[in-house]
Parts: structure tokens; sequence; C-alpha cells
């Protein structure tokens, strides 16, 4: 039997295989494409918001000297440190002194252009050193939008050559604005601040995580190390999974329906903000803490139980120190997202405007990604910078969260 | 704040009923030896704490939630308080000054009739604020002196202890049922008294959407209820257009990512990938207004359109479909990575290109996988508000043109809910109903890919 079998490489095979090979190098490209184009416009994203941005943390500012031994101001430092400082420095009009000097510096156009709040900063450094008074200080002021538009090379002719003129003198100038830090949201976009809506965002989730957290994690540790198998642990858990799912819209129509009906006067406050961030965080911390507490090794309970620890100490003494990372980095994450949640707090009242950083968790106030929101429904060209600069801040932080959780995961991972 | 100091206060005695009943677990101990003891001496300590710290908490919690009431009751009874308009905002503001003043919130009152409230604001406060903390100092002492007095040699103080913690640990998991519960009893409620003033005919098979909140609320217009407007455009955005963006985009980017990538592209895609999920969707918002939506219009006008919408349903769509890419090619990654090796090698073996197996074996193999992804993709993008708060329109418009205005459910409920309308307006209530129905829907399609997920995964085990 020697029938001699023909060659598979016949010159159809050859050509259908160069087609399958082309084929093949498609569809990779393909796959490569399809990933180029996600990281081209995260890269896209970053990019744009980054340039827009620097432009939000400077400002055009107006170099004004006013000499306040000639103003004739009265500053007892006892007056000027209660509430009513600013009232009783506007009482002796300070406004009409700042304005006088400007006039003098810059000129009646130019003092025309100096912003319509610009007092209230020299007003701030007074009660801040009431000794001030005694001298003659130089002030940076913010100038009028419209000259700031102006300096950017957009608006009038004559106001652009005021801002050329008095660039050339050296009094008006694009300086770092230190003070968007730490001012609070106004109507004018240079004198508008990030520390108002970050502050809100800091109470909202120390509230959030308060409540989150312990909640997250007791109730993660019964369900995967006490819970008897039964209808009402299937419904527990399927109630978790559904809440992670629920759009988090949903989440604001609970906090108005319930919270807000509960606790009628604290519409806009963290602490409202928080419970409902909570409802919203806590099924994640539950996911996640589960799936930490079952990589902990069966042995690890059975030691324990073996040299005569009851369940609960089992789980308080070994389980959850062993899962502690695992459940921490879920924290996080899951915190990183509530930062970054805009649409439950709208429906909660968090988009009012307010003007001053909040005292507490009962007083009103925005978080970061609404004021984003809320900027971002401005007219004002200046505030197109400035909300590039708010969500740059607010990036960081969720990129510093971000990094924090996978430093844990990778220190703290175990394989057992 | 009396609320923190209370509850320091109360902590502060819990951690003396600590070391004092620690302290006296130690005596018997010492007096009768370890073996004789049914607990260690902390679980002494703890048991007592507890019994102190409990009942001064849960009346803390009680009382800051009554004492505002009473506090008012007591101050509308005072004969200052005769004078007062009936009822009203005008009203609510002048008690609302007067209490802010008492509390030491605000400088001064401006308006006499306030001015005249904050005497007994004052007093009130006072007094129910002395019986509060002498209540709870008494429920604090009394608990401790009752578990104090319990502390014997045999008593099994950590069997105590334990079950409460178990109780503790039953309640927190109880709160995702009562979670739940309270959404789907808040909505239905809210729901029910909509569809007392608007038929729910109207409202779910009408063509036109136009609520009017300025609207008299005695005798609303139920024609202009009708939300299949914004059913379309919810399913439109969200489902269509974000979709025929995601779900390929998605797919291939799980597939390089799991047959064909190097490990060292692997390690930078993902995170890459993370943080693309990772951005807020406000930013994506801000993205779509500002960037995407007048790039979409200038090429309409470009394309010989007139008057193209600067708020198309494009637009929205297509940032969607970006944000919705990092969702879908995980859930590709995860349903693939499943499939067992043996099929993927067996394909090889029998002279088959990567693409070929990838194709024919991979991807049918786990599809029931992928299609579930979809569905939750699909949930997750019509229950997405922000994008299309800021990029999409608010008038409700029924068309498939892409490039024409739409709207979504969710930018209604938004739109109804921060607008000047009161609370009894039909127009208001409405979010709640469109509320609901995004809750049933991404309900039901989040149980069906669950379920579907779960078979396909006994399939291959």
């Amino acid at each position: 039997m020697s029938e001699r079998i023909p060659p598979t490489r016949t010159p159809v095979f050859e050509e259908r295989l160069k087609k399958r090979y082309a084929a093949e190098r498609r569809f990779k490209l393909a796959g490569i494409a399809a990933i180029m184009f996600s990281i081209a416009v995260l890269a896209f994203l970053l990019v744009t918001m980054t340039l827009n941005g620097i432009g939000g943390f400077q400002r055009a500012e107006l170099t004004v000297p006013i000499d306040f031994t000639q103003a004739g101001i009265a500053g007892d430092p006892v007056v000027l440190s209660q509430p009513g400082g600013m009232q009783s420095l506007e009482a002796q009009d300070l406004p009409s002194v700042v304005e006088f000097f400007a006039e003098q510096e810059l000129g009646p156009q130019g003092a025309a252009q100096l912003g319509s709040g610009a007092w209230r900063e020299v007003g701030q450094a007074i009660i801040d050193d009431p000794s001030l008074l005694n001298t003659t200080a130089t002030f940076d002021l913010p100038a009028s939008p419209n000259l700031a538009a102006a300096l950017n090379g957009e608006g009038s002719d004559e106001t652009q050559a005021l801002a050329a003129r008095l660039v050339e003198q050296g009094k008006l100038e694009t300086a770092f604005d230190v003070g968007f830090l730490s001012r609070a949201d106004a109507t004018d976009p240079q004198q508008v601040g990030i520390w108002g809506a970050l502050k809100g965002s800091i109470l909202t989730m120390i509230v959030t995580l308060a409540l989150a957290f312990p909640i997250g994690v007791l109730a993660a540790l019964y369900l995967e190390e006490y819970a008897p198998k039964n209808r009402w642990t299937d419904l527990i858990e399927v109630s978790i999974n559904n809440l992670a799912a629920v759009p988090s819209i949903i989440f604001g129509l609970l906090g108005l329906a319930v919270f807000l009906w509960i606790f009628p006067s604290m519409r806009s406050a963290p602490l409202i903000g928080g419970m409902t961030l909570a409802l919203m965080t806590m099924p994640v911390i539950v996911i996640s803490g589960r799936n930490a507490i079952k990589a902990v090794p069966p042995s690890i309970r059975d030691g324990a139980l073996a040299i005569g620890a009851s369940p609960v100490q089992v789980v308080f003494h070994h389980v959850l120190p062993l899962a502690l990372p695992g459940i921490l980095t879920g924290t996080i994450i899951g915190m990183a997202r509530a930062l970054g949640e805009t649409a439950p707090l709208l429906m909660i009242g968090m988009r009012a405007f307010v003007a001053s950083p909040p005292d507490g968790f009962t007083s009103p106030a925005t978080v970061l990604p609404v004021q984003i929101f809320l900027w971002s429904d401005e007219i004002d060209r200046g505030f197109v910078e400035r909300t590039s600069a708010a969500i740059i801040v607010l990036l960081l932080f969720l990129l510093v969260m971000n990094g924090l959780a996978i430093y844990l995961r990778n220190k703290f991972e175990k394989k057992w | 704040m009396s609320l923190t100091i209370l509850l320091l206060l109360a902590l502060g005695l819990g951690l003396a009923g600590w070391l004092a009943a620690r302290s006296r677990a130690w005596a018997f101990r010492r007096a009768s030896g370890a073996s004789a003891m049914a607990a260690l001496p902390s679980y002494h300590g703890w048991y007592v704490a507890l019994w102190i710290v409990v009942p001064m908490v849960l009346f803390i919690a009680l009382w800051s939630v009554v004492g505002p009431h009473l506090v008012s009751q007591h101050v509308l009874a005072s004969p200052a308080a005769a004078d007062l308009p009936a009822f009203g905002f005008k009203r609510e503001s002048m008690l609302a000054e007067a209490r802010a003043v008492a509390m030491g919130t605000a400088p001064a009152v401006f308006n006499d009739q306030a001015r005249a409230l904050v005497e007994p604001y004052r007093e009130a406060i006072g007094r129910y604020q002395a019986i509060g903390i002498v209540v709870t100092l008494i429920l604090g002492f009394l608990g401790g002196v009752w578990a104090f007095l319990r502390i014997k040699p045999d008593f099994a103080a950590r069997t105590r202890v334990e079950r409460t913690i178990m109780v503790v640990l039953l309640l927190a998991s109880l709160v995702a049922i009562l979670t739940t519960l309270g959404i789907f009893a808040s909505l239905v409620f809210e729901t029910i008294r909509f569809f007392g003033m608007v038929n729910p005919v109207d409202f779910l098979f009408g063509t036109h959407w136009g609520p009017d909140p300025m609207s008299s609320a005695a005798n609303p217009d139920s024609s202009r209820y009708g939300a299949i407007p914004l059913f379309w455009g919810t399913i439109y955005i969200g489902a269509i257009i974000a979709m025929i963006v995601a779900i390929p985009l998605g797919l291939m980017s799980a597939i390089y990512l799991t047959q064909y990538a190097k490990p060292a592209v692997r390690a930078w895609v993902k995170p890459a990938l993370e943080i693309l999920a990772g951005v807020p969707t406000v930013v994506y918002g801000y993205f779509a207004a500002l960037t995407v939506a007048p790039a979409i219009r200038d090429l309409a006008l470009a394309a010989g359109m007139s008057n193209p919408s600067s708020e198309s349903a494009l637009a929205a769509g297509l940032v969607m479909g970006v944000m919705i890419i990092p969702f879908v090619s995980s859930m590709a990654d995860d349903s693939i990575a499943a499939v067992p090796q043996a099929m993927r090698d067996g394909s090889l073996a029998m002279g088959a290109t990567t693409s070929e197996t990838i194709r024919r074996v991979l991807v049918p193999a786990a599809l029931p996988g992928i299609v579930a992804g979809v569905m939750l993709a699909i949930s997750r993008a019509i229950g997405e508000t922000m994008i299309v708060v800021m990029a999409a329109s608010t008038a409700a418009n029924l068309s498939g043109n892409p490039l024409e205005a739409m709207t979504t459910v969710t930018v209604q409920i938004v739109a109804m809910l921060t607008g000047e309308g009161s609370f009894d307006h039909p127009a208001t209530l409405s979010a709640f109903a469109l509320g609901f129905v995004l809750f049933l829907v991404t309900l039901g399609l989040n149980f069906i890919a669950l379920r579907v997920v779960k078979r396909f995964r006994e399939a291959y085990e």
C-alpha cells in the first residue's frame, strides 16, 4: 500500500491561506483600533481639560496701592474680628476708598474696570491684619470680566486698548489665583473659588463614610460568616445586588421623599447628601467586602475554632483583620464613585447658590461635581476656564483615591 | 453643639463603666480563680459599657428627632405666637428666623413679630435641652448600675455581648432590604398620587409631553402627560446610539486584551480603561456639551442641514457610548475568560487562525454572557443622568433623526424636581412616576441579565 498522499499545499490552498492570514491581520488591527480609540478619547479629554483649566487657576489682576493713613477708616480689632466686621468697613465707606485710589492709580477708565466686589478682598485683608490701616499697602485686585476678556484678546477694541495700556504700565497682569482654592461660589467668574464646594464635598464624604463603612462591613460579615441559608438571606442578597445596579438618580428620589420628609429644614445639607450617598455606596462595600472575606482561607477559621475561640472571636480577631485591606480597597473605590456623583445631590437641593463655605453638617452646601454642573450652565465666558479648573481639582482627588486603592491592593494582596 | 457633647458624654460614661466592671471582674477572678469565671474580665466590661451606651444613644437619637417638634409646639402655644399669620410661607419664615437667632446661628431678627418669638424659643430650647440631658444621664446611669450589679463570677457576660453583636450584624444587613423597601414605597406612593390626577393610560401611551408646572393643580390636562416621547428618547440615546458605539469597541477591546495583547501591554491598557470608567459623569457631560455637541452641529451645517440642533441626541449618545465602553469590555472579558481553555485549544489544533477561533468558537460560546453584559450596560445607560442633562434637550421630540434634539426620562426627572413647582402639582409628581418606570425597567434588565449569567456559568462548570 504505497498510495501517494497528494500535497496539501496546493495553489488553491495557498491562495486561501493568504486570505485567511489577511483576515487575521485585519481582525487584530480592529482590536488595536478599538483600544487606541478609547485611549485617544481619554487623552483628548485630559488634555483639553488641562489646557482650559490652567487658565482657570489664573485671573486678571489690577495693582492698586492704597494709602490707609489718608482714608480715615477706624479699625478696632475687636469689632473687626466679629461677624459684622465687613459691614462695619462697608459703613465706613471702604468701597469708595478703594475706588478713589484705583482712580488715582489707573485713571477713571481703569477704575471702572475693577471687579464689582474687589473692595471685599481689601476688607478681608484688613480684618486679617488691622495694622494695615496705618500703612500704605499694595493690593492685587480682580479686574472686571470685560477687562479679563479683553486681556485674552476678546471684546470691544476700546477695552482691548485699555488692557494693552495697563499691561504696558505693569498695572494689569494675569497671575496665579491663590484665592481660587480658598473662596466660595460667586456671580462674577473673577471672584469665584472652589473651597466652598470642596468643603461641602469633604463634609458629605465624612457622613457617607461614617454610615456606609460600618454598615457595609457588618452586613458583609453577617452574610458571609453567619447567615443561615434561607429565604430571608436570599432576599437580603437579591436586594443588595439590585441596589448596586439601581440608577443613582433613584437614590436622589428616595432622599427627597424620605430624608427631606423627616428633616424638612435640612435641604442642601451635607448630612442629607451624605446619607443619600451612603445608601448608594453601601452595596459596593458589601460586595467587595464579601469577596475579601471569602478570600480568607477556611484553615484560619478552623485553627481559631480548634483552640477554643467563639464564632464571634474567630471573625473579629482573625478573619476581619486579614480581610481588611481588601475591604478598604473596595471602600475607597466606592467613595471615589460617591465623590463624583451629581444626580442624586441635585434632587435633594444641593444645587443652591451658596456664597460661603458651609459651617457644619447641617448648613446649606454644594459639592464639587454639582459646582461643575452649575458653572457649566453659566453664560459668561470666564466660567468655561473656571469649570475646567474645578474638573482638574475633582479629577486630582479621584486620582489620589484610586491610586491609594491600587497601592493598598498591591501591598496587602496575599496569595494563600 | 449639644448633640456632640451628649454623644461624648455617653462614650465617657461607657468607658467609665467598662473600667469599673472590668476591675470588679478582676477582683472576682483574683478571689475565686480564673477557672471559676464564665467570661474574661473585659467581656464584663463590654457588657456594662453596652448597657450604658446603647440606651443613651437610642434616647439621644429619638430626642434629636422629637425635640424640635416639641419646641415648636411649645412656642406656638405661647402668647407671642397668637399674632402670627395663620399659615403659609410667611409664618414659616418668621419661625425659622426666630429659631435661628435663639440658637445663635443668626445675629439679629429683622421682623418685629419674629423678635417677640425669640425669647419663647430660647426658653423652650433651653428647657427641652435640659430635659434631654437629664433623661439621657438617668438612662445611662440606671443601665450601668443594673448591669454592674449582675456581674458575678459565673455570669456569662461573653454570650450576652456576642448575642448583641449578632443582633447588630443582622440589623446592618437588613439596611439593604429597608433601602429597597424605602425606594419602592416612596416611588409607589407618589406615583399613586400622580395617577390620581392623570390617567395612567394617557401617561403610558400618550405621545405629547409638555407639563406646565404653573397651571392649576386642581384640574390637570391629562393629554400633556404622554410619556412615549421620553421613553423613545431614552431608548434612542441610551440603547441604540450609545450601544452602536459601545458594543463593537468594548467587545474588540476585550478580545484584543484577552487574546492578543502581551502582558506588558495589558498591564498598561487595563488601568487606562479603568480610568475612563472612573471619570465622573458630570465631566463627560461637560465634554459632550462643550466639545462634541458643537462639533456635530458644525458637521451637520457643513452637510447642508439648515438650523441643526446644538443639543442633538447624537452628541449625548456618542459620549454615553464612550462612557460605557469600559463596562462592556470588562463584562465581555469575564465571559470570554469563562470559556474552557480546551475549546480554544481544540480549535487552534484543527488549524484555525486565532481570529477564526475567536469568531467561530469563543464568541459564540461566550455569547450568553456577552448579551447579559450588554443588557447591564443598557440598564446603566438609560439610568445615566448627567450626560443627558447637560448635552440633550429638555424638549420632547418623537423623531428618528439623530441630529434632532431629544429628551430622556432622567432629564425630565431633574427638570421637574429642580423647578419652582409645588410638591402637590402633577408636573412635580410625574417625576416620581417616571422614576418608578425607570426603576422597574432597570430592575427587570438586571434580573434577567443576572439569571442568564448564572445559567451560563453553570453550563461550563
